[in-house]
């Protein structure tokens, strides 16, 4: 980038050499320099730093899971698809792969559906604002290694909070870690808990961009409440319900330190319970990649594989959402 | 729902109630369902992390009674004891900070460097260049672990703090967020005229833009800050000896253990997350701020 600017300003200070003013045209041939370098000179770090180490690891991976690459060897032979017809043959791929669906299905429907209840609660003139908001978001300064530990205490099966409740309200003992569906509502729980006020206020902040008279005028027509928040509330901030639908997604399909830590001690942690029920992909790929062996070609297709889930499935909210639109 | 023209008419009991109902909306008051609802979000949001310090104040036994403490209990100070004893816990703190730090500074400074040139300086490019960066922000880099392990090795960084720091150093919401603001809060007299000056434009970054970015930067270094400590995928890949975990390998690691103390780990818990409860309670505001704004722009 910096090449071009380089080059026409090949100086030429013998020429002004001994003349009276030879400050002018070289002060100013700098200061051109400066103009015309400076930007990319501001910008060329975000874009190195990127590259090294955010885009080349995530492109190399593709040429990685063509391979029969592992870590405790130095020959690497090129295999072209075989990891992934290996990939699409294991069973406990498509276990994972069900488990993680599952799992993002349960923790962001519910756990957007509430924000924006919620964001339409806090658009209002409460008493003690920031107070409210402020405490909306305090689950979200909790780590998520912090959220798993403190969760899998509470859905205990022996000593668990939320056990004990359910026994003194007359249901009986759940062992959550057990059962496919008792883990993945634990899990979104965990999720749901960390993220629904961080969104409630990226929903509030895009509600408070909607014109007051627009409610005004649906008020005297007799709307509701609840139908302003559907009718009006809603379509007006569909782009932000569709940014939040996209990340939860992409932040959803990548859920590791909940299902790793609810599984507990020992190597039911990384196969996601001793039957693997709550074994997201992102488990299945480290149990690959680091837990056995270092299968560096085969954990790779993983990671390439769920790119392109992420890419497709974030493809799909985008043109699903389009079509709601265009249908009201 | 016909009684729209009421307003001429002496108020019947129906029309009043509307008017009240409308004067309630036009001045957005909330009920008292509003209200309940409210708090029980708040008791919700707030209890786990109280009850995390329940269970780090008392000692296993009493776990097991029924019905289970909701109070706590006396055994903080050696459970704390404990936690420390059992991991490198001190060194986990400190590695936490030095990479949060570190981060940090690097993101805040990296953003505003390159958000300056997206919002104030002309450069060929500069609208492909900005729209390739939002692009990036939503790019799963998480997936290009392995190759990054591969890098780590190859740089013989693995088992060091700086292979945790270095994929931080820069990040594109953070460009994004500073490109934004500046374009608002950063008036091109102030440029022209430091410009007229003869001030290079490295001296008008460091003397006009940083010090009017401060607001943004601070707003952005919380978030980075909390993002970076609360960091836990790539430390556990990439740091293997005990005394370089960062705080959450570390919780990780207690949590992991075959007997499951769960006095012991939620002390840890407690431990890795009261620095940064410290953090809300002083800087949250700006967290909430930033993100409001991060949304209403993105």
């Amino acid at each position: 980038m910096s090449l071009a600017t380089r080059s026409d300003t090949t100086k030429r200070p013998a020429a002004t050499g001994g003349g009276p003013a030879p400050v002018g045209p070289w002060r100013h041939r700098l200061y051109r320099l400066d103009l015309k370098a400076s930007p990319f000179l501001y910008i060329a770090p975000f874009f190195a730093l990127f590259a090294a180490f955010g885009l080349f690891p995530l492109a190399f991976t593709a040429w990685v899971s063509m391979h029969d690459w592992s870590l405790l060897s130095d020959e690497h032979a090129f295999v072209g698809a075989e990891n992934y017809t290996a990939l699409l043959t294991d069973p406990y791929f498509w276990n994972a792969l069900g488990n993680t669906v599952s799992i993002l299905a349960l923790s962001t429907v519910p756990q957007l559906l509430a924000a924006l209840l919620l964001a339409h609660l806090l658009t209002m003139r409460l008493r003690g604002r920031t107070f409210f908001r402020m405490g909306m978001l305090l689950p979200n300064v909790a780590s998520v290694v912090a959220v798993a530990v403190i969760f899998s205490q509470l859905f205990g099966r022996d000593f668990g909070l939320i056990n004990w409740v359910l026994e003194s309200l007359g249901a009986g003992r759940i062992d959550w870690q057990a059962g496919r569906a008792s883990s993945h509502a634990a899990i979104a729980v965990m999720v749901a808990w960390k993220w629904t006020g961080y969104n409630a206020l990226i929903y509030l902040a895009a509600m408070q961009a909607v014109p007051r008279d627009v409610y005004e005028a649906a008020h005297l027509d007799g709307a509701s409440r609840l139908q302003q928040l559907l009718r009006i509330t809603v379509p007006m901030i569909r782009p932000t319900i569709v940014f939040t639908v996209i990340v939860s997604t992409i932040y959803g399909l990548q859920i590791f330190a909940e299902p790793q830590l609810f599984g507990g001690a020992g190597p039911n942690g990384v196969t996601g319970g001793a039957s693997r029920q709550f074994q997201t992909l992102t488990l299945y790929l480290y149990e690959h990649a680091f837990n056995r062996g270092f299968e560096f070609g085969y954990a790779s297709a993983v990671a390439w594989t769920m790119f392109a889930v992420i890419v497709l499935v974030a493809l799909l909210n985008y043109l699903f959402i389009r079509r709601i639109r265009s249908d009201s | 729902m016909t009684t729209a023209p009421t307003s001429r008419r002496p108020a019947s009991p129906v029309s009043a109630r509307r008017r009240r109902a409308y004067l309630r909306l036009m001045r957005n008051k909330p009920g008292s369902l509003a209200y309940l609802t409210l708090v029980a979000v708040l008791f919700f949001s707030g209890f786990p992390l109280y009850y995390s310090v329940v269970v780090a104040s008392r000692d296993n036994s009493a776990l097991g009674q029924i019905p289970p403490p909701v109070l706590p209990g006396a055994n903080l100070v050696e459970n704390i004891e404990r936690v420390f004893a059992t991991v490198p816990f001190d060194a986990a703190l400190v590695n936490s900070v030095i990479v949060s730090v570190a981060v940090t500074a690097s993101v805040v400074f990296f953003s505003t460097l390159a958000g300056f040139a997206f919002a104030k300086l002309e450069f060929k490019a500069s609208k492909a260049l900005l729209v390739a960066v939002v692009a990036t922000m939503m790019v799963p880099v998480q997936l290009g672990v392995i190759p990054l392990y591969m890098l780590m090795i190859e740089l013989e960084w693995t088992d060091t703090l700086w292979a945790v720091i270095a994929p931080g150093l820069v990040n594109a919401f953070g460009v994004f967020f500073m490109t934004q603001y500046l374009r608002g809060a950063l008036p091109g007299e102030l440029i022209e005229a430091a410009r007229a000056d003869g001030a290079s434009t490295f001296r008008i970054f460091w003397q006009v833009v940083l010090p009017a970015a401060r607001p943004a930067a601070v707003v952005l270094g919380v978030l980075t800050f909390l993002t970076a400590w609360n960091d836990y995928f790539w430390p556990l890949i990439v740091l293997s000896s005990p005394d370089r975990y960062t705080v959450q390998v570390a919780l990780s690691t207690l949590a992991g253990g075959y007997v499951t103390d769960q006095s012991l780990v939620l002390t840890g818990t407690m431990l890795a997350t009261l620095p940064l409860l410290a953090v809300f309670a002083l800087l949250g505001k700006y967290m909430i701020s930033g993100i409001m704004q991060g949304a209403v722009k993105g």
